[in-house]
């Protein structure tokens, strides 16, 4: 017994003492450390070299008459009024189509449908189909929309395709949202005799509205930046409306596809510029979702 | 006289069988207490007054449930009907996220009420009937979330108030509750039975004692005995309820 703590004591004494101030270097968590530094910063030069070289390149042929005119061939000149309006035409008409098909169709899976095997199929149908490259869309919709049901190259085939695209984005965010009210509300509701369309008129969606409005927000993104889909449904026509309800029965390009033609052509110039004005958009789309966000935050506090 | 009453009801949550052959009447105008251990069925059964459990899935109800005569369970039954008479408080207070005003005024709104001072008077009423009307009277346009937790019970309490019920079920109404909040819950629910009759599932058999004529004790989905408060915490009849008002378990 007095042998063996000698020996203890005598170990004791040999180690340094332990202080809690004592600095250690550690190579392995330096090296680390040094190299998500690394990362961070690279990742950091990449967006704002992109985003710099985009703007500076591009910005300078930006003007009025570039802003508001339509291209052309006889004078030389490059305008992209048309392309604003077809943007905007296409993002109202197909959010017009997507935004009740998307929001009703989370309501019907989140509250209406018995969980079971039909809704597991839809929801992993929504999942995949969010996964498959917009080309693909495009393909599919000008198979459907311009050929099979005949509507040509037109708008309209262009943002039922786009419909198609964006319609799992709205759905997922929605019923996302949906899943956060508490029961407390819908139990709440119910207890005093709402019906439950009642319920999700007056709660429910009122409660989900920031997550809808995210998930239009989210869907223009996609719309504004779409290409593949857009060229072969709603074409590369630059005409000015002349009609705004026949419009949509007309082809029609939007910024990107109209960059994806001036690129195609090597007017990089003007591509710049149409980039330069894309890339500001989905900057201020980011910001406006960005903005929701800590709005519903500052809510729930 | 009898307001409810319920006869061989059985329950189950898909093949769990929840509630086992219950017979209970709750007298009108008299504060019925359920209590019970955890799980033993007092708030499935609580819930099954106003077809709560309508609400989950996979479940049944066998046997008959009688208001005023009616069986709530009847084939030409308008559940929204029965909830307007049958009103519930929850174990959390659940506010809706909108200001005080239209907290009471939803139930009232959704049975086609619109003119402002009708709503108003409606309004003022149910706080006053839920002694929360003077704290709340100067920011009734404010969020109901900016209130406390014992001030948005009592808010939810109006809330149910405000579309004149018969009957108030209340799920442990104080079990989210702090003392104080708590002993405002019972004095209101002594002056409730007044003009309601009132149910209320509590886990704490002093709460019961105090403000309850009826109590029935729940063990394992069995009503095991009910009685007058005071027989039932003074005498009881069954061995189990015995043990359980003294202490020996739950």
């Amino acid at each position: 017994m007095t042998v063996n703590t000698a020996a203890r004591s005598q170990v004791l004494i040999q180690k340094e003492p332990d202080s809690l101030t004592r600095s250690r270097i550690r190579p392995f968590d330096l090296l680390m450390q040094g190299l998500s530094v690394l990362a961070g910063t690279i990742t950091l030069f990449i967006v704002i070299g992109l985003l710099g070289y985009i703007l500076v390149k591009g910005l300078p042929q930006v003007s009025w008459e570039f802003l508001s005119t339509k291209p052309s061939a006889l004078n030389g000149t490059y305008g992209i009024l048309p392309n604003i309006i077809n943007t905007l035409y296409i993002i109202v008409l197909t959010l017009l189509i997507a935004a009740p098909l998307g929001v009703g169709g989370a309501i019907y899976l989140n509250e209406y449908a018995r969980r079971g095997r039909l809704t597991r199929v839809i929801e992993f149908t929504t999942e995949a189909l969010s996964g498959i490259p917009s080309i693909i869309y495009g393909l599919f919709g000008m198979m459907l929309f311009n050929n099979y049901l005949g509507l040509g190259y037109s708008i309209l085939s262009g943002c039922l395709t786009l419909s198609i695209m964006v319609l799992p984005t709205i759905i997922r965010t929605t019923q996302e949202a949906l899943r956060t009210v508490p029961v407390g509300y819908r139990e709440g509701a119910a207890g005093l005799g709402a019906s439950k369309w009642h319920m999700i008129r007056t709660i429910l969606i009122p409660c989900c509205k920031n997550g809808i409005i995210t998930s239009l927000i989210l869907s223009i993104g996609r719309i504004v930046g779409e290409s593949a889909a857009l060229i072969f449904t709603a074409g590369i026509a630059t005409n000015l409306p002349v009609n705004i309800f026949t419009h949509m029965k007309t082809s029609g390009a939007t910024f990107a596809v109209q960059l994806y033609q001036y690129a195609d052509q090597g007017r990089n110039e003007v591509s710049f510029a149409i980039a330069a004005i894309l890339v500001i958009i989905v900057l201020a789309i980011n910001l406006a979702t960005r903005l929701i966000g800590e709005h519903q935050k500052a809510e729930d506090r | 006289m009898d307001k409810i009453t319920a006869s061989h009801l059985n329950f189950y949550y898909g093949n769990t069988k929840a509630l086992k052959d219950v017979n209970l009447p709750i007298k009108e105008h008299r504060v019925t207490a359920f209590i019970g251990p955890s799980g033993c069925g007092k708030s499935t059964f609580l819930r099954t007054l106003n077809r709560m459990n309508d609400l989950i899935e996979g479940t049944r109800v066998e046997g008959t449930v009688l208001l005023d005569g009616e069986d709530i369970y009847g084939p030409k039954v308008e559940v929204t009907a029965l909830r307007k008479k049958v009103g519930m408080v929850f174990q959390r207070p659940n506010p809706f996220p909108m200001s005080i005003y239209d907290n009471i005024a939803y139930g009232p709104r959704l049975h086609g009420i619109h003119k402002k001072q009708e709503l108003d008077t409606i309004v003022e009423n149910s706080l006053k009937g839920a002694a929360l009307f003077e704290e709340v009277k100067d920011r009734l346009k404010k969020s109901a979330l900016s209130l406390s937790g014992g001030q948005q019970q009592r808010l939810c309490i109006a809330r149910a108030l405000a579309v004149e019920p018969d009957v108030l079920l209340m799920d442990e109404p104080t079990a989210a509750l702090d003392p104080i909040s708590t002993q405002k819950i019972e004095e209101l629910i002594l002056e409730l039975k007044r003009h309601y009759t009132v149910a209320i599932v509590t886990h704490n058999m002093q709460q019961a004692a105090r403000v309850s004529d009826f109590t029935a004790f729940f063990l394992v989905g069995e009503m095991v005995e009910y009685g007058e408060t005071s027989q039932i915490f003074n005498n009881p009849v069954d061995k189990r309820t015995a043990d359980y008002i003294g202490g020996r378990f739950g």
